[in-house]
């Protein structure tokens, strides 16, 4: 019997694919299924946030930074307002930083909820994907009361928030912490013990934490190899000192990890939410004095935080003008992706979308 | 309906048969448009919406909209396929779906042809469609749909026989293939086959589902990596002959499943005996379709090497078993 000559197949996924989440294109090499090499190529997206940036004031950017990680904008708000206002060595008033941390924790459980439907769909489900859009709409009815928008806010300001919260926000919002806390049991009974997903998940795309390391990988990404590394509590930013809660690790590495950290994430998150509501100052301003133009002193400034994809951070290269000279964002997505290669090598055709969703990236934030 | 059949064929009989097989072809066309309408009506609730509402009352005109636009839309066919073939696959898809309901009876009385391998006979037209499929596939000259369409034919390949094998248990309690006689067993016995022969279901059911490749087996056309799978590049009037198979396959499965395993026109109790046998083979079958519509709207989808790690593994070895010890206790009892 001679032996079968196979020969490889050139396949483009992307960018205009139902699950490579955006504009992502990714060049697979397959043998059978299997896929021998994988060429990410991104930029499809790119709409030179940087660059533009070095022509328009700090409050001019803030609108820009909702357009990276348009699934947790209020993240991005707060990572370049956090950049100026540390440059500038303000002092934030307590209620602003209370309205910041309960925006920026219901944007990561709403960040995370996306990011639990749309993996589902990819591994073939489609109702948890209207479940999770069900629950993310109310977080974004919240946003739209405190901005007046759904997705892009622009809701922060250096030294504050732009509006008040609305009366009665804030009760409300500490009903739906424990409207959520009952309803993600019904999460977990709709997938989590569902044979066939975990015979999706679990050991596909493992990888080790030195592997995760070299990488520059962060947030759920790092935590997955059992790194225990959160900036919120390893580096303190806003009143995150404040609160009491957990950082989740896994050791597995693999899809099934990241699945476990992402659901046990949005818990903390709903507890510290819950604290803060229980914290919430009645009364205070909800924006510092800040000179009418912002000009940080001449140097460098970067700063870190920890968003629903990993580090997210800013470097502000200031010559003391009301712009800045450069600006460089450091964006999750766009590092976390860059292992897809390596962990795709040698996978099944079938775990590609597994892989990469459990990766959580969004290609706004990818290209920038 | 027998004594009918048996008639020469002259042209007032010739003008009945036609008549009635029009009459089938309606009744199974107007099934596949109100199980997609159905279907999606079911998946909405189950996802908190309301599915189709605004295409006539209820919106009960949606498909017949949905259908009026596939055959509207302008034929295309890529400029490097390969033209014949990609013309013929709908077909060769779809011309056994019909075929095959050919043996199906609804009732002692509703049937057509009484075919002593009737079951076979089912099991074996079926399978030509894998052919349509695989065809479309290389047809297209599309990279998805030569996967899609390799991954179809491995599936039915590995699929029909634990299908064929669980069904041979059944075949040994009836000591025929023909499906009258099969539901004529169970009401002798008094009981439905999915009770003796609860090992067989089982198996059935997963390799039918794999058959019909739907959802947790829907690997063919898993949209997520293969957009359409073999039907990626066909469109129009030629996509709606594949998805008009594919349900033609969802009245048949589930009919077949009414009548080998739940009784197909017998009333679960004696003293519900009044009721007319079409009734209560309306609502079983309507109660398998609704089944796959719950599973697709529950369920993830398994990957490729694990379905068939399923189907040989698991499968097949478990129908083989099934086979043996209805066997014996068929010549031990």
């Amino acid at each position: 019997m001679g032996t079968i000559t196979t020969e490889e197949m050139m396949l483009n996924m992307g960018p205009q694919h139902p699950s490579t989440h955006g504009v992502l294109r990714l060049v697979v090499t397959l043998d059978g299924e299997t896929i021998k090499a994988v060429d990410p190529v991104i930029g499809y997206l790119h709409r030179g946030t940087e660059k533009l940036a070095e022509d328009l004031n700090y409050t001019q950017i803030i609108p820009y930074t909702d357009r990276m990680d348009y699934l947790a904008a209020m993240l991005g708000n707060y990572n370049i307002v956090h950049c100026v206002e540390t440059a500038l060595g303000l002092e934030i008033p307590e209620r602003a930083e209370y309205i910041r941390v309960i925006a920026m924790e219901l944007q990561r459980i709403a960040s995370h909820l996306v990011w639990w439907g749309t993996y589902l769909m990819d591994i073939g489900a489609t109702t948890p994907f209207l479940v999770a859009f069900r629950d993310r709409e109310t977080i974004l009815n919240f946003f739209n009361e405190l901005s007046g928008a759904r997705l892009t806010y622009n809701y922060m300001r250096v030294g504050g928030v732009k509006w008040d919260v609305p009366p009665g926000w804030v009760e409300r919002v500490g009903e739906f912490v424990q409207y959520m806390k009952k309803e993600l049991a019904s999460y977990h009974q709709l997938v989590t013990g569902n044979e066939i997903f975990l015979k999706r998940v679990i050991g596909v795309g493992a990888y080790t934490a030195e592997q995760a390391i070299n990488y520059g990988l962060t947030g759920v990404t790092l935590r997955c190899t059992g790194v225990k590394w959160d900036l919120r509590r390893d580096e303190p930013y806003s009143i995150y000192d404040r609160f009491e809660f957990d950082v989740p690790t896994a050791t597995e590495g693999d899809c099934w990890a990241r699945y476990r950290l992402r659901m046990e994430e949005i818990v903390q998150s709903l507890r510290i939410v819950e604290q803060a509501v229980a914290q919430f100052p009645n009364d205070g301003d909800f924006m510092a004095k800040v000179p009418r133009v912002i000009r940080p002193p001449a140097g460098e400034c970067y700063t870190r935080m920890e968003s629903s994809k990993g580090e997210l951070g800013t470097y502000i290269y200031s010559e003391g003008k009301d712009k800045p000279y450069r600006l460089k964002f450091r964006r999750p997505s766009f590092v976390n992706l860059s292992i897809l290669p390596e962990i795709l090598k040698g996978e099944n055709m079938a775990n590609t979308v597994a892989i990469l969703g459990s990766i959580d990236i969004v290609l706004g934030e990818v290209d920038a | 309906m027998s004594q009918f059949l048996a008639q020469p064929l002259g042209w007032g009989t010739g003008l009945i048969f036609a008549l009635s097989a029009v009459v089938l072809l309606g009744v199974v066309l107007g099934f596949v448009t109100y199980a997609i309408y159905f279907e999606r009506k079911v998946v909405g609730w189950v996802q908190f919406r309301h599915g189709p509402t605004r295409t006539g009352p209820l919106g009960l005109l949606q498909t017949v909209a949905d259908v009026l636009k596939l055959l509207l839309k302008e034929d295309i066919i890529p400029a490097l396929a390969d033209k014949p073939l990609f013309v013929l696959a709908p077909l060769i898809a779809f011309v056994p779906s019909f075929a095959v309901l050919a043996t199906l009876p609804f009732t002692e009385s509703i049937h057509f042809a009484d075919l002593g391998i009737g079951l076979l006979y089912y099991i074996a037209v079926s399978g030509i469609t894998t052919l349509g499929s695989l065809c479309g596939a290389w047809a297209a000259n599309n990279k998805y749909s030569i996967i899609g369409g390799m991954r179809a034919a491995a599936q039915m390949i590995s699929y029909e026989i634990p299908l064929i094998m669980s069904l041979v248990g059944v075949i040994l309690m009836t000591g025929s293939l023909n499906l009258i006689d099969i539901v004529n067993k169970q009401a002798e016995m008094g009981m439905w086959f999915f009770i003796p022969q609860i090992l067989g279901f089982g198996i059935f059911i997963i390799a039918s589902l794999a058959e019909l490749s739907r959802t947790p087996f829907d690997i063919v056309e898993a949209e997520s990596e293969l957009v359409a799978g073999h039907m990626t590049e066909y469109s129009g009037f030629r996509y709606a002959f594949f998805m008009l198979a594919e349900y033609v396959y969802v009245f048949g499965m589930a009919s077949i499943t009414t009548l080998v395993f739940l009784g197909g026109w017998l009333p679960p109790f004696e003293f519900l005996g009044f009721i007319p046998g079409i009734v209560w083979f309306i609502l079983k079958f309507s109660f398998m379709v609704f089944f796959y519509m719950w599973l697709r709207a529950t369920f993830p989808r398994m990957r490729a090497d694990q379905l068939m790690q399923l189907g040989w593994k698991v499968l097949l070895p478990l129908s083989l078993v099934n086979i043996f010890v209805t066997a014996l206790l068929k010549e031990l009892l």
